[in-house]
């Protein structure tokens, strides 16, 4: 089974994200991580080629030329190779651009199984797997709670507001992966020192065929018109105490504003 | 004189294996230490998550499964442990020391049968030098090691052994020429827990790293083949001190992270800590303290670095290294976690917080592996030694 797992490098949440002048994230403020819902993507890719007994696990990522150190700490958690489309044309680029490259960079790549995180924690649009698996005619299954390959299909449990809905498609397939699938492993000290040998290999937008005419800024069909910080969150009270007294304290607080 | 040691810098790499130690000793480690502390049970399951994370394996050759890491990569480690659980970071350190022997002085037939599984984390390994009438003084070991054919039948009771309860193998040192010169006399030997004869004896209750079982080890006629003599006979006490200079590295290291993980919280209590209307980290006393806190582990952690460079590379006196960075951290990780539950006042001093049981595990450091006296005796001797 070889399965390409989307993995964004995004700022990391823990830091002073900034947007830039254009309202959009500053990317050079604070240190990449891999979006963490990506994680379980990645770690359901894994978990996929260990029962397979064999495969292969591709990163594939857009980001800037800087992303490769990022993606080698994913790579440190068990995936085979990296792929990093990087363009200086790519900046700007909305979630319709980002699922282009993406796509262009799908069929330059063979695979059975694409696998997707929900959203980013940058951008949070949860529309580029979509738009990947539109672009790339790929069957969309999301919001995967379990992931069975079986012959030529892929059989998910797709969480549904009101439980499960079972879909089965064709493979090759994209699947967006979610956090019912199990948490991503710790990178092993030898998968650190292994990961500093795998490949990652760069790709530009002439690699890809792509004109940058049809992507990043100059192509964005939509626009960033304003920015405002969410409101301040009211005063959070912690409640420390041994497991009994801590839960008479939470059913006050409850029955205090009759919420029980 | 002994000279400087080049300066160094971590590595990439050095960097990004101590980083994955810290996050699992973040995320998974610390909020297992205080039940650890309280429950005084060896933390099994921390033991298999080191293991699978491969850091138990830093220390051992490639070629044996290890990760063929120096020595200051799994003093990071060791460090990276012990700032979220004096225990876990012990785990490793003992692992390490009691395998040196093994590493250093072990047949490649030895290395085969032994490392590979310690290198997994799937075997324990424990250090027996101590004995109830020999501690500061290894000499005065009294375990026999009496030679039959192609065994040796071993007799005796070591006692304060760092996990020699959990441990599947036993690296002891016994007397094997009681008539011999003395610190010529001993040798060592890889006891399996197995062999008929070996029983653990009591437990000791302590003060600090509660989760480590300290025990006393019985052997009674225990034979084991010479194939598991480590080393030749007579070279027990050599071989003793030579792993010490570097495993006392790896209790420095556990002593940094100790001060550095009782810092991080007295530093952050600090800032939400209010009294007089204001928090107790605007106090320029608390300042004091704090920055006196960062100025000494910093200092030792420098050391530390410094002394483990210096012994990888055979710059100068190699014993010496080991105790002052053991010496100076020791005397840090006391000075520093004591200064926290200060900084925490009466918060300090209950369990509601970690730094007391930070304060009872740095004792431990000023006094395993050689006490600060010991040390000073080294540190003293390799100086004099040099105005010769």
């Amino acid at each position: 089974m070889r399965i390409v797992v989307l993995a964004k490098p995004v700022p990391d949440t823990t830091g002073q994200e900034r947007l830039g002048p254009d309202l959009r994230v500053d990317r050079a403020a604070s240190p990449a991580v891999v979006n963490a819902n990506d994680e379980y993507a990645i770690e359901a890719a894994l978990k996929l080629r260990e029962a397979a007994g064999e495969g292969t696990v591709t990163l594939l990522a857009m980001a800037p030329e800087t992303a490769p150190e990022t993606l080698r700490k994913a790579l440190a958690m068990g995936a085979d190779s990296g792929v990093l489309v990087t363009d200086p044309a790519l900046a700007g680029s909305d979630t319709l651009s980002t699922a282009r490259v993406l796509a262009a960079a799908l069929d330059r790549l063979e695979y059975d199984l694409v696998l997707a995180g929900a959203d980013t924690s940058d951008g949070g649009t949860g529309t580029v797997a979509a738009g990947v698996a539109t672009l790339t005619g790929l069957p969309y299954l999301s919001y995967a709670a379990r992931i069975e390959p079986s012959g030529a299909v892929v059989r998910v449990r797709r969480i549904s507001p009101t439980g499960y809905d079972q879909l089965e498609a064709a493979l090759p397939a994209l699947v967006v992966a979610t956090q019912a699938l199990g948490e991503p492993r710790y990178p092993s000290l030898k998968g650190i020192m292994a990961a500093r040998s795998k490949e990652i290999v760069t790709w530009s937008l002439a690699d890809l065929g792509l004109d940058p005419s049809e992507v990043g800024g100059s192509a964005a069909t939509t626009k960033v018109l304003r920015a405002e910080a969410p409101p301040a969150r009211a005063a959070t009270r912690v409640i420390r105490a041994p497991a009994a007294e801590a839960a008479d304290q939470l059913v006050e607080f409850l029955a205090e504003r009759r919420l029980i | 004189m002994s000279e400087p040691a080049a300066a160094f810098r971590l590595t990439d790499e050095q960097r990004a294996l101590r980083d994955a130690v810290r996050l699992v000793a973040r995320e998974r480690v610390a909020p297992r230490a205080a039940e650890i502390d309280r429950t005084a049970e060896f933390p099994w399951d921390i033991k298999e998550l080191l293991a699978a994370q491969d850091i138990l394996g830093l220390p051992y050759p490639i070629e044996y499964g290890g990760l063929g890491a120096d020595l200051l990569t799994t003093c990071l480690a060791i460090e990276a442990l012990s700032a979220a659980c004096a225990t876990t970071g012990l785990i490793l350190a003992v692992h390490e020391l009691a395998s040196l022997p093994i590493v250093m002085a072990g047949t490649d037939e030895q290395k085969q049968r032994w490392l590979p599984d310690l290198a997994a984390g799937k075997a324990l390994i424990a250090f027996a030098l101590t004995e109830a009438g020999a501690g500061s003084d290894a000499g005065a070991i009294a375990t026999r090691a009496v030679r039959e054919g192609d065994d040796y039948v071993l007799d005796g009771t070591k006692r304060f052994i760092s996990q020699g309860s959990v441990a599947h193998l036993i690296t002891v040192f016994a007397v094997t020429d009681p008539a011999g010169k003395r610190h010529r006399n001993l040798s060592c030997f890889v006891v399996e827990k197995d062999r008929p004869g070996f029983s653990v004896g009591r437990l000791e209750h302590k003060m600090g790293i509660r989760g480590s079982p300290t025990s006393e080890l019985l052997f009674d006629g225990v034979r084991v083949p010479a194939a598991n003599r480590v080393g030749a006979e007579g070279e027990g006490f050599a071989l003793a001190m030579r792993t010490f200079e570097r495993s006392r590295p790896g209790i420095a290291a556990q002593a940094v992270g100790i001060a550095q993980g009782a810092l991080d919280v007295a530093a952050h209590y600090a800032t939400e800590r209010v009294q007089f209307g204001k928090p107790i980290a605007e106090f320029q006393m608390i300042q004091a303290m704090l920055a006196d806190m960062d100025a000494t582990t910093e200092a030792a952690r420098s050391l530390l670095y410094t002394a483990c460079a210096a012994i990888e590379a055979g710059e100068g006196d190699p014993g010496r290294w080991a105790a002052v960075c053991k010496l100076v951290a020791g005397d840090a990780a006391m000075r520093v976690t004591t200064d926290a539950v200060q900084v925490l006042g009466g918060y300090g001093y209950v369990d509601e917080f970690p730094v007391e049981r930070m304060m009872r595990d740095a004792k431990i450091t000023q006094l395993y592996e050689g006490t600060q006296q010991i040390q000073r005796l080294v540190v003293a001797r390799s100086l004099l030694t040099a105005q010769r």
